[in-house]
C-alpha cells in the first residue's frame, strides 16, 4: 500500500467522493483553481470541472449556500479555511444547519459536510490557532470528527460525506504535509462514528484526538520506559463518542485522562470525564484533564510551548497520576 | 503634475524606502527561519498607508488594519525594533511576542492593528468612530482591508451603519485584485468596488494607491468630511503587491508578466522619477534610500539582540 501524507489522503478522498456520487459539490475559498492554500484540494478542479468552485471571502454565504443546496438533495462539501474564520458564521451552522432535519420532522435534511483546520503553529496569530471542537460538540445536530492519521483523514472524510446529517470534519493543518501513512483507498465506506485504541496498556488510559494523539503516543514511549503500561485511544469522532470503547479501557486499567489542545474550561474532555464516572467506573486515582489552561494563543514560539501541553508535560502528568507519592 | 522636490515629497519617499527596506529584512529573517509562521509583505502597496497615515491626526486618530500591516504600523509610527522583534517572538515587541506579523498594535500611536479576520476590523472601527461621537476627542476611525473584504457580510453591515449613523469612519480599500491567491474580479460581478459606496449613500473615491501625494489628497479630504460631521467615506485605492500573498506563494495563479509590467508603476519607482523630473538630484534621492537602510538595519540588530517572549508570562492578561 503506498504511503500517502495527510494532505493527499484527504485529496483522495475528496476525489472518490466526486467520481462516486454526481450530485456532490466542492467549494471554498481558493479551493478550485489554486488547489486550496495548503494545497489539499489540487487537480479537482480539473477533473471535476463546475462541480468544484472558488467562493469569495464570505463564510455565511458558503455554509448558508451548503445548506441550501444540501436541503435540495445535494452532497456539498465546503471548506472553512481555518476553524477560527467558522465564527463569522456560525448562525449557518447553529441556527440553520443543525436545525433543518429536527424541525422539518426529517421531512428535509442537510447532508453536508463542512472541512477545516485548526491548531497552533509556530507563529500562528491568535485568530488562526484556537483548538474549538467543543463548540461544535456542544451543538445537537451536527457531527464532529478529527482524523489524526492518514488513514483516517481518507476515512473519516468518507463517512462525513455519506452520513445524511452535517458533519464538521476538523483536520489537522500541523498534519498535512508532515504525516505521511500507508491508506488503503478500496475499502468500503465506514460509518461514522468509533474511536481506535492505537496502543494496548494496562496502567493507564487515555482518550484523545486530533494532532494530540502524537505527542501523546510519544509520553505513552516515554513511560514505557519508566515501567508504566499506558493504553491509547483516540476518539476520532466526539459527536458521535464513542463512550463504550473507553469505558472498556478504564474498567481494566482503573485510571482514566484526556489530553487536548483545546481549552481546559468547557473543552470536551470534561464531557470525556462525565461519561465515564457516571457509567460508575471504578477508579484508582482521580480523573485527569490535560489541556491548554484558558488562554489565548500567542504567537511567539516560546510562549506557544508554554501554553499548550507537549510530550513531557503530558508525560509528567500522566506519570503522577501512576506514582502520585514519587513524582509530587 | 510633477511633485516638487518639496521636503513633504522627500518625506514620502523617506516613508515608502523605510517600508521597503522593513519588509525586505522581514523576508530575509523568514528565509532565515528566525520568524516563524505566516508572513503577508505589503512590498508595492507602501503609498497607501504613507499617504494616508500623513493624512490623519495620529494623536488622536484610530487605525484598524489587516494581517497585511506592517507598513501601516510603520506609517503610524511604530518603532520599527518593535515591530521586528514582536516578528521574532521577543519580549520588546510591540505586543511581547503574544500577536506575531498579523495581529500586531501599537495603540500609543494610534494603530489600533492589525487583524487575521478578513473584514473584521470595520465593524471595530465603526465602534471607534461611535464612541467620538460620545468623548468629544474629533477621532476619525480609518479602516483599511482589501478588495476581497469587501465580500464580507461583517464590512456590509459596518458600511451601512457608519454611513446610517454619518459616522467619522474612512474606509479604505487597498485593491491589489487578488484575493489570496483568486482575482477578485472572479469573485464580484462588478469590479469597481468604489461604486458600492453610493448604495450606502456615502461618497466614494478612487485613487491611485501607487501615487502617495494622491492617496493623501484624497485622504485627507475623506477626513475632512469625516472631521466636519457629513459622515463616512469609502476610497479605493489601486495598487498591486510585487511579491506573493505571503513569503512563499508561488503565484502559480498570477501572469508572471503581470508583476514584471508592476515594477515600472511601483511606488517607489514613480515617487522617485517624479522628484528627479522635478530636479532631485542623484545623491539626495540616494541618502534618503540609504538613511532607510541605516535606520531598519540597526532596528532589526536591536531586535535580534532582544530576549525571546518570556514563557513565566504566558498566562497574563487573559483577565484583568
Ligand atoms: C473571515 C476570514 N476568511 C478567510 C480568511 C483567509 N484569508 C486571509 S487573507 C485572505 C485574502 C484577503 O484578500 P484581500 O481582502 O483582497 O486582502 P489582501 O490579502 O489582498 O491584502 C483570506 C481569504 C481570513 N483570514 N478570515
Ligand atoms: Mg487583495
Amino acid at each position: 500500500m503506498a504511503e500517502i501524507t495527510y494532505a493527499q489522503a484527504v485529496n483522495a478522498a475528496l476525489r472518490r467522493a466526486l467520481s462516486e456520487d454526481p450530485g456532490t459539490l466542492l467549494f471554498g475559498e481558493d479551493v478550485a483553481l489554486p488547489g486550496g492554500v495548503h494545497g489539499v484540494t489540487r487537480r479537482l478542479r480539473r477533473e471535476f470541472g463546475e462541480r468544484v468552485f472558488d467562493t469569495p471571502i464570505s463564510e455565511s454565504a458558503i455554509l448558508g449556500g451548503a445548506v441550501g443546496a444540501a436541503m435540495m438533495g445535494l452532497r456539498p462539501i465546503v471548506e472553512i479555511m481555518w476553524a477560527d474564520f467558522a465564527f463569522v458564521a456560525f448562525d449557518q451552522l447553529i441556527n440553520q444547519a443543525a436545525n433543518v432535519r429536527y424541525v422539518s420532522r426529517g421531512r428535509l435534511t442537510a447532508p453536508m459536510t463542512v472541512r477545516t483546520q485548526q491548531g497552533a503553529t509556530p507563529g500562528s496569530c491568535a485568530q488562526h490557532s484556537q483548538s474549538v471542537e467543543a463548540l461544535f460538540a456542544h451543538v445537537p445536530g451536527l457531527r464532529v470528527c478529527l482524523p489524526a492519521t492518514p488513514q483516517d483523514a481518507y476515512d473519516l472524510l468518507l463517512a462525513a460525506i455519506g452520513c445524511d446529517d452535517p458533519v464538521v470534519v476538523i483536520e489537522s493543518r500541523e498534519l498535512y504535509h508532515s504525516l505521511k501513512g500507508p491508506v488503503d483507498q478500496d475499502g468500503p465506506r465506514a460509518p461514522i462514528g468509533g474511536a481506535r485504541v492505537h496502543r494496548a496498556g494496562s496502567d493507564l488510559s487515555v482518550v484523545t484526538w486530533g494532532p494530540m494523539l502524537h505527542t501523546v503516543l510519544e509520553a505513552a514511549r516515554v513511560l514505557e520506559s519508566s515501567g508504566v503500561s499506558v493504553e491509547v485511544i483516540d476518539a476520532r469522532w466526539i459527536d458521535p463518542f464513542d463512550t463504550d470503547t473507553v469505558v472498556d479501557s478504564v474498567s481494566r486499567t482503573g485510571r482514566l485522562a484526556v489530553v487536548h489542545a483545546a481549552n481546559l474550561t468547557g473543552g470536551f474532555g470534561a464531557e470525556v470525564v462525565a461519561r465515564v464516572v457516571e457509567r460508575g467506573v471504578s477508579l484508582s486515582a482521580p480523573p485527569l484533564r490535560i489541556a491548554t489552561e484558558d488562554l489565548r494563543i500567542p504567537a511567539a514560539p516560546a510562549l506557544q510551548r508554554a501554553a499548550i501541553p507537549g510530550r513531557d508535560t503530558v508525560a509528567g502528568r500522566l506519570l503522577s497520576m501512576v506514582a502520585p507519592a514519587t513524582t509530587a | 503634475m510633477p511633485h516638487p522636490p518639496t521636503q513633504t515629497a522627500l518625506a514620502d519617499l523617506a516613508g515608502l524606502w523605510r517600508i521597503r527596506v522593513f519588509e525586505e529584512t522581514v523576508t530575509r529573517l523568514r528565509v532565515e527561519e528566525r520568524i516563524a509562521g505566516s508572513v503577508h509583505l505589503c512590498i508595492g502597496q507602501e503609498a497607501v498607508p504613507v499617504g494616508a497615515c500623513a493624512a490623519l491626526d495620529l494623536t488622536r486618530d484610530a487605525v484598524f488594519a489587516t494581517y497585511r500591516g506592517h507598513g501601516w504600523a510603520l506609517a503610524c509610527g511604530a518603532d520599527p525594533a518593535a515591530l521586528f522583534a514582536e516578528l521574532l517572538g521577543r519580549e520588546t515587541g510591540t505586543n511581547g511576542g503574544r500577536a506575531g506579523s498579523a495581529y500586531l498594535s501599537d495603540p500609543g500611536h494610534g494603530f489600533y492593528g492589525e487583524n487575521s479576520i478578513v473584514g473584521a476590523h470595520a465593524p471595530i472601527a465603526v465602534g471607534a468612530a461611535l464612541a467620538a461621537r460620545y468623548d468629544g476627542s474629533g477621532r476619525v476611525a480609518l479602516a483599511v482591508f482589501g478588495d476581497g473584504a469587501m465580500n464580507q457580510g461583517a464590512v456590509h453591515e459596518a458600511m451601512n451603519m457608519a454611513s446610517a449613523f454619518d459616522l467619522p469612519v474612512v474606509f479604505l480599500v487597498e485593491n491589489n485584485r487578488y484575493s489570496e491567491l483568486t482575482p477578485i474580479a472572479a469573485m464580484v460581478r462588478d469590479d469597481d468596488l468604489v461604486s458600492r459606496a453610493a448604495a450606502y449613500g456615502m461618497p466614494g473615491s478612487w485613487v491611485n494607491g501607487n501615487d502617495v501625494g494622491a492617496v493623501r489628497r484624497v485622504v485627507a479630504e475623506a477626513v475632512d468630511a469625516c472631521r466636519s460631521g457629513r459622515g463616512p467615506v469609502l476610497v479605493e485605492a489601486h495598487t498591486q503587491r510585487l511579491v506573493g500573498h505571503y513569503i512563499g506563494d508561488a503565484q502559480t495563479y498570477r501572469p508572471r508578466d503581470e508583476v514584471e509590467a508592476a515594477r515600472a508603476t511601483e511606488p517607489i519607482v514613480v515617487l522617485t522619477s517624479a522628484l528627479r523630473a522635478a530636479g532631485a538630484g542623484d545623491a539626495e534621492l540616494s541618502a534618503v534610500e540609504a538613511r532607510a537602510r541605516a535606520e531598519i538595519a540597526a532596528a532589526a540588530v536591536t531586535a535580534l539582540a532582544a530576549p525571546p517572549a518570556d514563557p513565566a508570562t504566558v498566562k497574563e492578561h487573559v483577565h484583568g
